[in-house]
Order: C-alpha cells, then structure tokens, then sequence
C-alpha cells in the first residue's frame, strides 16, 4: 500500500503480461475462426440454396441478436447442465469466436454485394465455374472492401475480450482487477490496463491500414475505414 | 451443318416476354449486326446464346453440339464463345495482362509464364501491349473495352458476342474500338449489338432488324440500307442513320 508507483509498476508487470498473452490469444484466435466461418457463413448466404441460406440466416441472427454476455453464460455455465464443460478459456474462445463469426460474415455479405454483377457474368463468360469465379474474382474484391470493418472487428474484439474475465479468464483486465482487488489501487491499475489497451488498438489499426494500402487496387486506393456497427 | 443455330429462343422477365421466337444462324467467321430500339430484347438474345440468360425455351447448336442441354458442360462451350459488354465488366482487382491471362491460366489450364506471353501477344493485338500493367481504374473507356476484346480472343473463340461494344464510350474513343473490331472480321465469327451503322454497312456480312422480340427482316447492309422490304424497317434505318450516322 505505501510502496510508490514505479515499484506497483514493476511489481505488477508479470501479472500483466500474463493477462495480456491471454488478450492477445484470445484476440487472435477468435478473430481466425470467426473469418473462416464467417466467409462460409457469407457465401452461404449469398450463393446458397435455400436450406444453406435459412440456416446461415438464421445463425447470423440468432447470434447478432443476443448479448455476447449471455452466449458466455450459455457456453460457460448453462452446457454444463447437459454433460458438456469448458475450461473458461476454452468457453471464452468459443464464444468470441462464435460471436465475432456471425458479424464477420454480414460485413463479408455486404462487400460481395457491392460487387457488381457483371464481374460474375464476366468471369462465367470466360468459362470460369461458379466456384472459381468466387474464388478468383469475386472473393478478392469483396475481402479488399471489407478490410476497413474487419480492422473494426478486430479492435472491438480486442476491447470486447474483456468481458469474459466474468467466466473466470485471467485475460488482461481480469489480471488488473486481482491486482486492484489486493491493493486498492484501482485508478492506477485501470489506467494502467487502458493505456494497453489504447497502445494495442493504435498499433493494430496502423498495421491494418498497410495491409488494406497493401492490398489496394491501382487507381482506386484503399478502402477507407468506417464504422459498421455504429450505423 | 451451320457454325451456329438459334433456334425459336423465348425468354420472359417477370411474366413479361422479351423475346418471342427467334431464330437466325451464322457461319465461321461471319459477322453480323443485330439492330433494334431498345428494350427489345437484343442484349438479351446474345445472353441466352451463351447461357448467361440461359432461355424458356428453344434451342441454341454450337458446332452442332447443343448449348442449350442441360447435359452439356457449359463452361466448356463457354471458352467458344467469347462476350464483350457493354459496361466492359473488367476484373477491377487485376492489371490489364491479368486480366486477359486468368482464362488462359484458370479454365485453359496454361501454365502461368505461357499465358502471360499470350495475353501480351492478345493486348498487342488490340494495339495495348504498352498498357499491360495498367488497372482496368487507370484505363480510358476504349482502352477498357480493348482489354475486353483481347480477354475473349485470349480464349481463341469460334464467335465472340459483341453487347453494345461501343455504347459506354466517348465518341472520340469509339473509333478506336471499331477498329479493332474490323481488323477480327472474317478471322473470328462476330455477332454484334449496336447502333453504329458504319460498321453495319461496311463490315457486317449481314444485318438483323429486331423489334418487339421477334427478327422483324434481315438481309445484307446493301438490301437492308437501299431496299429494305418493310417501311418500319426503313424508318428505323433512316432515324438510326440520322443518329449516329455512317462512318
């Protein structure tokens, strides 16, 4: 209680970067698997027939339409009623994972709307399969437009991964409050915790925009970052 | 047996129906000219020809194999029948080379150094080579519909279907096209929408006046520009002339 800060500091580093390993994987790994699942989950939607298409609907929905809190609670204390049970980081990744999925696909969805039809006659006029034409024109184009919302979801999963210190996760807030919690020092530590958080966000979107300049099209330049959420 | 058959094609929109029974058929390397007002079904005929509108009913024959089967593989028939739009439809991600090379490498199956040095040879037919790296963005709008042009001859089609080729263009740019065309007359069947009469005239082996979804007359340009059979055909020859003019 009366050492001075530089010492609570320092004292609190190892804990701190435990907690943020944890962020940073549960970022990762979240982020990975909700893009797989999300680009089959808008490629379902927008290409499949009408089952493919209900259920891709209906998983976006259903998900999109509930509080990522409550899909945890689900994961983390309801399955274990029915026989099935997760280690809280385990429970943590499936639930981010699954949440962030559903929204990566309807910002994939919007992007391979906005690609104009004749691209696909183009490519099926060529002879190109549906698949291929997907594959090598549409998808390239569509994920090119949906950088900008992806760099979105990454820093809202970044900051969200925060929730689940309430399943038990030692992630990078989680280890704030345990310090805090022995100590006291609650404004330090926060401010502490959110001054990470602001580096990890400024760092990764810088990151983002190269790739998305990378990446951008001659004579139409990178696709500009806006908030879908926010809309 | 002829290059290729159209036979009695309809095709409806939303109950409404566009084209009402068409029938025509080309030879190798023959061009012909497909007039009309619009909304009267032309564009949609040539996409019925290669499937991308695939029709309600007729049939299509393509080196006497039937396009129109559902058996048939159509992107394999596709790769015969090359199609320029209107609106250019160039892959916006992808240089102008690319542009002509992702047939011969993804459908063609050629190996990627072999495909580029065809679609060079391709982009230098349609006077482009220089532009090669260029993105479809950096290109003017005849240089687009260029590329275009190169992408189908990459394929080395029986026929390419021409949508309004010139259509979208600025009229000093126009000429540029055209030319390209004319210089495929007779090496590649040609089957053209447009309005530009000089072409028909001069290049076109013969002309199709369609209206209302039917081919209302046809002929070769010397008939069909000093002798047409029926007055509307006469009337649409003379205002479509006072247009866009002859050459």
């Amino acid at each position: 209680m009366t050492t001075n800060f530089g010492q609570f500091f320092l004292d609190s580093i190892p804990n701190l970067l435990t907690g943020l390993g944890n962020t940073l994987i549960l970022t990762f790994i979240s982020i990975t698997v909700g893009f797989i699942i999300g680009i089959v989950l808008a490629l379902g939607k927008v290409y499949g027939n009408k089952i493919i298409n209900g259920f891709c609907v209906a998983y976006i929905e259903l998900i999109r339409g509930t509080p990522l809190l409550v899909q945890l609670f689900i994961i983390y204390y309801g399955l274990p009623s029915i026989g099935i049970i997760f280690t809280p980081i385990q429970a943590a990744l499936l639930g981010l994972s699954i949440n962030s999925s559903a929204y990566q696909a309807e910002y994939l969805r919007g992007s391979i709307q906005a690609i104009q039809s004749g691209q696909m006659m183009a490519a099926r006029s060529i002879g190109l399969n549906k698949l291929k034409s997907i594959q090598h024109i549409i998808l390239p184009q569509a994920l090119r437009i949906s950088i900008p919302s992806w760099s979105n979801e990454f820093v809202y999963l970044l900051q969200y991964s925060s929730i689940v210190y309430i399943i038990q996760v030692e992630e990078l807030t989680a280890e704030g409050i345990f310090i805090a919690a022995s100590n006291f020092r609650y404004i330090e530590i926060l401010t502490m915790i959110a001054i990470i958080y602001l580096s990890l966000t400024v760092v990764s979107t810088e990151i983002i925009d190269r790739i998305a300049k990378r990446f951008s099209i001659p004579g139409i330049g990178a696709a500009k970052r806006v908030s879908l959420r926010d809309i | 047996m002829h290059m290729l058959e159209v036979k009695n094609i309809h095709k409806s929109y939303c109950k409404v129906e566009i084209l009402k029974g068409v029938s025509f058929t080309m030879e190798k390397g023959e061009t012909k000219v497909i007039i009309g007002p619009s909304g009267t079904g032309k564009s949609t005929l040539l996409r019925c020809i290669n499937q991308l509108s695939p029709p309600d009913k007729g049939e299509v024959w393509l080196d006497g194999e039937e396009v129109t089967n559902p058996k048939t593989n159509i992107n394999k028939i596709r790769e015969k029948i090359g199609f320029v739009f209107q609106d250019f439809n160039l892959f916006n991600h992808l240089s102008a080379l690319r542009n002509v090379s992702i047939g011969l490498e993804k459908v063609k199956g050629i190996e990627k150094e072999e495909a580029r040095k065809r679609a060079v040879e391709e982009l230098h037919r349609v006077g482009l080579d220089a532009k090669a790296q260029q993105y479809p963005a950096q290109l003017s709008g005849g240089q687009k519909q260029r590329v275009g042009i190169a992408r189908a001859l990459a394929m080395d089609p029986d026929i390419i279907l021409f949508d309004e080729p010139t259509s979208a263009l600025d009229p000093e740019l126009i000429g540029d096209v055209l030319d390209v065309m004319k210089s495929l007359a007779g090496k590649v069947a040609m089957l053209v929408v447009t309005h530009e009469m000089g072409f028909a005239r001069n290049v076109a082996h013969e002309i199709i006046f369609m209206e209302g979804g039917v081919i209302v007359e046809q002929g070769s340009p010397k008939e069909m520009f000093t002798n047409a059979k029926l007055a509307r055909t006469r009337e649409f020859l003379g205002r479509i002339g006072a247009l866009y003019g002859d050459e």
